[in-house]
């Protein structure tokens, strides 16, 4: 169900600030990879080009290429809005639409996109995407209640409802779990592990115990001093990169020594 | 890099640290007096301050009510002032009325809100949403900031000599007085618009960017709908700032007695003109014979009675507009 991804020759501007340089990586379809690595390395610059998220801040640029299944999502005659339909987006803070109920906010990506859906249509979207996200139970009763009203970890999974509403190919998580209780982010890491069926995952996080739960691949980003470029420094299958990382600076990070 | 690290570690625990006397730092006793002592001057300079500001609110408020409640009735409301002669009553048992400056009122300040609430609100969303620091968003963020400096009276002669170049000499019409307003409103609506788009977290833009959203629809539907309700009380602040302008209307709408319901056709009276035209004759000379029924007071009383009902609509417009904005508000809670 879900897409690869194959990153080229990546190198990724801020104005003529090069922040990241010539990444490299196949992302496989249907699993999850973890991107680790030091604060400022470029981690969630990397995650935003691959729904051309990065973009929207003026004066940010790429070179280089992101195939999404072969297809480079920067060709000229392609839409960045058709992208990041296939390609959806959960934040590092839980950011439901304040204005919205619960409902609403599952079926914005519907609606926002001007299509008209019957309430048929509508109820059993909703209660798809909430049970996907693990939160139709707990939310059922009170569909019409603001999603902000939500506790922190209901409030990131009904983001994650929302996400999966529009039906992407590939599911982006950016720090997920950094503004989330231990009890909300295990929910979140379980949902990952069953979305990871339909969906490719890629997820930023800091927290390395996280990565070696929910990843089958990880991605160790790494810069060689501050203020220059970061760069993807090893990328391997997650038993080996915990385990036995065949990468010095990897697995001085992992185990703790880095720095 | 590391192994640096570790050096300088070492170094530290090798080297004596200083000794801290801590208790050196410690608030003194005297201090604490101090602290409690200036709390309470500056408590009671705090209160102090709020009375009076509040004093001359209450004082309007109390006169206008005061003078202005004795000849603020049905009669007053539902007629104009034409067969006004004088301080005579008139045939219909009152003293004349201000229907036709009500009317006036409410439909210049609508004609002048309809023209800058779009005006404004489209400039606000392309200083915030479109242009990035760019030489001509600093030129339309200055422009507006001059424009909200410009007297009244200036506005007024700009829509009179743009008419009177358009239409000819000496055309005078509501719709001119609603032009010169929304000249004075638009920089208003501009700038409030402006500081509620900005607190619109930017996290609500890139959760709907990322859920394939267009950008002109993540404007319409998120950011302009969760700025909705600041956007209208920055309106009716303009409205309220706009409702009681004389001099521009003077110049443009002119001041009859008759009821005009036509914005672009002949002359409208609003309520702050018939207040400065009635207040303007001070007193009327009553012939013997009237006997009691002339009331030689009676333009006094009527500009009372008029100011009275410019507070109430503006005090109507302001608890529509706080309706509104609950209707529209951003929910939160539970």
């Amino acid at each position: 169900m879900g897409q690869r991804i194959d990153v080229k020759n990546l190198n990724i501007y801020y104005g003529d600030v090069l922040a990241v340089e010539d990444v490299n990586i196949n992302i496989k379809a249907d699993n999850v990879t973890a991107f680790i690595g030091p604060s400022g390395c470029g981690k969630s610059t990397v995650l935003r080009t691959l729904d051309r998220m990065h973009e929207i801040i003026p004066g940010a640029r790429v070179e280089g290429e992101v195939l999404l299944e072969g297809k480079n999502l920067y060709d000229s005659d392609v839409d960045p809005v058709e992208v990041r339909r296939d390609v959806g987006m959960v934040f590092q803070r839980p950011n439901p639409f304040p204005t919205m109920s619960i409902r609403e906010n599952v079926l914005a990506g519907v609606r926002l996109n001007n299509r008209k859906i019957s309430k048929g249509d509508a109820d059993d979207l909703v209660e798809w995407a909430l049970r996907g996200a693990n939160l139709w139970n707990e939310v059922k009763d009170r569909l019409d209640k603001p999603g902000v009203g939500l506790s922190g970890g209901q409030q990131q999974r009904l983001c994650i409802a929302r996400a999966v509403a529009v039906h992407p190919q590939v599911l982006l998580m950016d720090e997920p779990c950094s503004a989330l209780d231990p009890i909300s982010t295990l929910a979140v890491e379980d949902l990952i592990n069953e979305l990871k069926n339909e969906y490719t995952i890629v997820i930023v996080t800091h927290n390395m115990q996280q990565a070696a739960r929910i990843a089958d691949y990880t991605a160790f980003f790494n810069l060689k001093a501050v203020g220059q470029p970061g760069h993807l420094s090893y990328f391997a299958d997650t038993a080996t990169m915990f385990n036995n990382p065949q990468n010095e600076e990897a697995e001085r990070y992992i185990s703790g020594r880095f720095g | 890099m590391s192994s640096s690290q570790t050096n300088s570690t070492v170094n530290r625990t090798n080297s004596t640290a200083p000794v801290i006397d801590f208790d050196k730092f410690k608030p003194t006793r005297s201090f604490l007096a101090a602290r409690k002592r200036k709390n309470a001057v500056m408590t009671i300079i705090i209160s102090l301050a709020f009375v009076i500001a509040l004093i001359p609110l209450i004082s309007v408020i109390c006169t206008t009510l005061f003078y202005g409640i004795k000849r603020l009735n049905l009669n007053f409301l539902s007629y104009n002032m034409t067969y006004v002669i004088g301080g005579m009553p008139t045939p219909s048992g009152g003293y004349g009325g201000i229907l036709h400056a009500i009317v006036g009122t409410i439909e210049i300040t609508l004609c002048a809100m309809l023209i800058s609430v779009p005006i404004g609100l489209m400039c606000a969303v392309y200083l915030v949403e479109y242009a990035h620091k760019g030489k001509f968003a600093n030129a339309v963020n200055m422009l507006v900031d001059v424009m909200s400096g410009i007297p009244s009276i200036v506005a007024g002669l700009f829509a009179f000599s743009m008419f009177t170049m358009l239409f000819g000499a000496g055309t005078i019409i509501g719709f001119e007085g609603a032009v010169a307003l929304s000249l004075l409103m638009i920089p208003t609506v501009v700038k409030s618009s402006v500081e509620m788009l900005k607190i619109v977290p930017n996290d609500l833009r890139e959760a709907s960017y990322a859920l394939g959203v267009t950008k002109q629809r993540t404007i319409t539907k998120i950011v302009l709908r969760t700025a909705l309700p600041g956007i209208i009380s920055g309106v009716i602040l303009a409205i309220a700032r706009i409702i009681g302008e004389t001099a521009p209307l003077l110049m443009t709408a002119g001041f009859i007695v008759n009821t005009n319901f036509n914005l672009f056709k002949g002359q409208m009276t609003t309520l702050p003109v018939y207040v400065y035209q009635e207040y303007s004759k001070m007193s009327v000379t009553c012939m013997k014979s009237a006997g009691s029924a002339c009331v030689p007071t009676i333009p006094v009383e009527r500009a009372w009675a008029a100011a009275l009902m410019l507070i109430i609509i503006v005090l109507i417009l302001n608890l529509l507009g706080r309706v509104v904005a609950k209707v529209f508000s951003v929910k939160s809670g539970r």
